[in-house]
């Protein structure tokens, strides 16, 4: 586009986008930092900008046994669910994409509106289910309902991704000889590989910051990170410090994932209708 | 490009030509553009396509399990006399269940509190959504940097992102909030006690803001800069460029964002659990909240089952138009 703006106007967006970015970004800021504090002066006011950097909180969780037990939980709830749900919803996504019927959008549709069904609707039969089979506060049960609560974003990501690979090369493929699953395995995999990995990432941040049913479904046994942090709600969980370096050990990887995805991730978060 | 509808055009969304029914074109930019100088690329429906059944059958029958397993428990529940806490309660309740919910007071309060926590929060986002995409258009030093601070607190745990909010910012005698007013002398702001809702709408908003951004960044993308030039040689500026080309372009991106917020933020419960709980009295207990509270402390099954249901009826009426939305998107 020709030079419609000065360059009064680049300072200005400048200044309002940094003071926006700042603001938004400043409660992780504060949190970071408080994690470097000493319990003292974590609480201490005027609250010190400027201090002693420790890193006795970190070192203090990882001596905590039970921060490690939550992190394998988070960890393996959400690769579980997510090769789980990769590995239902590949072959759903090719069929989608290039064998497509009448049927197909309205199944995928169909798909959608599972994801519309509120968790708290089923709240009740889920943990009575849950109870009865065993599987509260089991790993296997939590990968089970995140898998498929997050599947129909899943086939969606990967049905828009699919959709970018002309035919042709599967055709030429099974010309030569491969069928479904070698097509799947040797074409349609190596060539949308970006696209898978940012979906996997996708369904990875779903799964850990997850928070509904991993409260209600989990406890001290296969709980998450989610639930680790929220046991110290309570007043006397007041080891602010502490839980600062708990906290910014849960959401550093996570928030690591979301900025490499970010540009992948509008279109699974919004179902492939926004690119 | 001029027979495209004008929505369509403004979706950056070419109108593929339809073939008969087993006709498909591809769907990439290289082979619609081959489409249209005549090449007919399609791909032909042959026999010797895979039996897609079996590819769609785990899919779609777990969905199916996991759509109808629950629902038709939750619908037999409601209608059910049934305490885990007391077992000698039983039988068929008919509509009492609903009767009781109807007439009970803290149903119709956690309703109006459902509506103004999404109504809130889903305007705060929309504003500073499409306040960031329109700022965050047009290259400033740093953009891409800044751009990763805005969007950081979506990917931030609901239950860490209320305890930062709670502790270290809000909290009344060590947070920072509190050291500001103090030092203003305007004296301290109690925030979970004196504005309960206020606060839990700060804090949702803070983590729903960068997700309309992203979404309105990326949309800000496929706006038609040839259009934009067209109307600024036209004499549009500033706002008037903003309010009939931007806005107009971000439209169904929008409602893309309303409607998808509105999924999550009915159903947000760990920001509540770990503040508020709810409080005080029931000035933030959603319906979210309120089955929370009726099924896991006071297990009655009968009743949070009934809630349940009418939970699921308000999000049907929601989803009703997302679906309607995204099928317009899906249809060519």
């Amino acid at each position: 586009m020709a030079k419609i703006r000065g360059k009064s106007s680049t300072i200005w967006r400048g200044g309002v986008g940094w003071t926006s970015a700042l603001v938004m970004f400043f409660p992780i800021f504060w949190m970071l930092l408080a994690s470097f504090k000493t319990e003292i002066d974590a609480v201490t006011t005027p609250p010190l900008l400027f201090f002693t950097p420790t890193f006795e909180n970190f070192a203090a969780v990882n001596q905590r046994a039970d921060y490690f037990a939550y992190a394998w939980n988070s960890l393996a709830e959400s690769l579980g669910a997510t090769l789980l749900g990769l590995a239902i919803a590949v072959p759903a996504a090719y069929a989608a994409a290039f064998f497509p019927t009448k049927r197909t959008k309205d199944l995928l549709l169909w798909m959608l509106s599972t994801k519309m069904l509120p968790a708290v609707g089923v709240l009740v039969p889920m943990y009575l289910l849950f109870r009865d089979t065993g599987l509260l506060d089991t790993r296997t049960g939590l990968i089970i309902v995140f898998t498929l609560s997050n599947l129909p974003i899943v086939v969606w990501m990967l049905y828009s991704f699919f959709k970018e690979v002309p035919y042709e090369i599967l055709e030429a493929g099974r010309m030569d000889g491969a069928r479904a699953g070698a097509q799947i395995r040797l074409l349609l995999i190596p060539l949308t590989l970006p696209g898978i990995a940012s979906t996997a990432l996708l369904s990875v941040i779903l799964c850990w910051n997850e928070a509904f049913w991993s409260l209600n479904l989990t406890a001290a046994k296969a709980g998450p990170l989610t639930a680790f942090i929220a046991s110290f709600s309570s007043p006397e969980g007041l080891f602010w410090a502490k839980l600062s370096a708990a906290s910014t050990l849960a959401i550093a990887p996570i928030l690591v994932f979301g900025w490499l995805t970010q540009r992948q991730l509008v279109r699974g978060l919004t179902f492939g209708a926004v690119k | 490009m001029a027979t495209t509808p004008f929505c369509l055009r403004l979706l950056n969304l070419q109108r593929r030509p339809r073939k008969r029914a087993n006709f498909e074109f591809g769907h990439s930019a290289m082979t619609s553009s081959l489409a249209k100088v005549g090449f007919g690329v399609f791909k032909p429906k042959d026999s010797r396509a895979p039996r897609t059944g079996a590819l769609l059958a785990p899919a779609v029958g777990l969905l199916l399990i996991w759509m109808i397993v629950p629902l038709t428990m939750t619908l037999w529940f409601s209608f059910q006399r049934y305490n885990l806490q007391n077992p000698l309660i039983s039988g068929f309740a008919g509509f009492n269940n609903y009767k009781f919910l109807l007439l009970y007071k803290t149903l119709w309060i956690s309703i109006g509190n459902t509506l103004v926590l999404v109504g809130s929060v889903l305007s705060l986002t929309i504003v500073f959504g499409v306040l960031f995409a329109v700022v965050f258009d047009e290259a400033f030093f740093g953009r891409n940097i800044a751009r990763l601070l805005v969007i950081a607190p979506f990917f931030v745990m609901p239950t860490v992102s209320a305890l930062i909010w709670k502790n270290l910012l809000m909290h009344p005698v060590n947070g920072l909030f509190a050291w500001i007013t103090r030092s203003l002398g305007l004296g301290v702001v109690d925030w979970f006690a004196q504005a309960p809702m206020i606060s839990i709408i700060i804090i949702v908003a803070w983590q729903w803001i960068p997700f309309a951004s992203l979404i309105l960044m990326t949309a800000m993308q496929s706006l038609d800069r040839e259009q934009m030039e067209a109307a600024y040689l036209d004499g549009a500026r500033g706002l008037s460029m903003f309010w009939f080309i931007t806005l107009p372009h971000l439209f169904r991106p929008i409602s893309v964002v309303v409607m998808i917020e509105t999924i999550f933020l009915l159903a947000v419960f760990a920001e509540i659990l770990v503040t508020t709980s709810g409080g005080p009295g029931n000035a933030t207990t959603t319906l979210t909240y309120l089955i929370y509270l009726k099924a896991l402390l006071q297990w009655d099954v009968g009743g949070a089952s009934a809630a349940g249901v009418i939970a699921i009826i308000l999000a049907n009426v929601v989803a009703a138009f997302l679906i309607r939305t995204v099928a317009r998107n899906l249809a060519d």
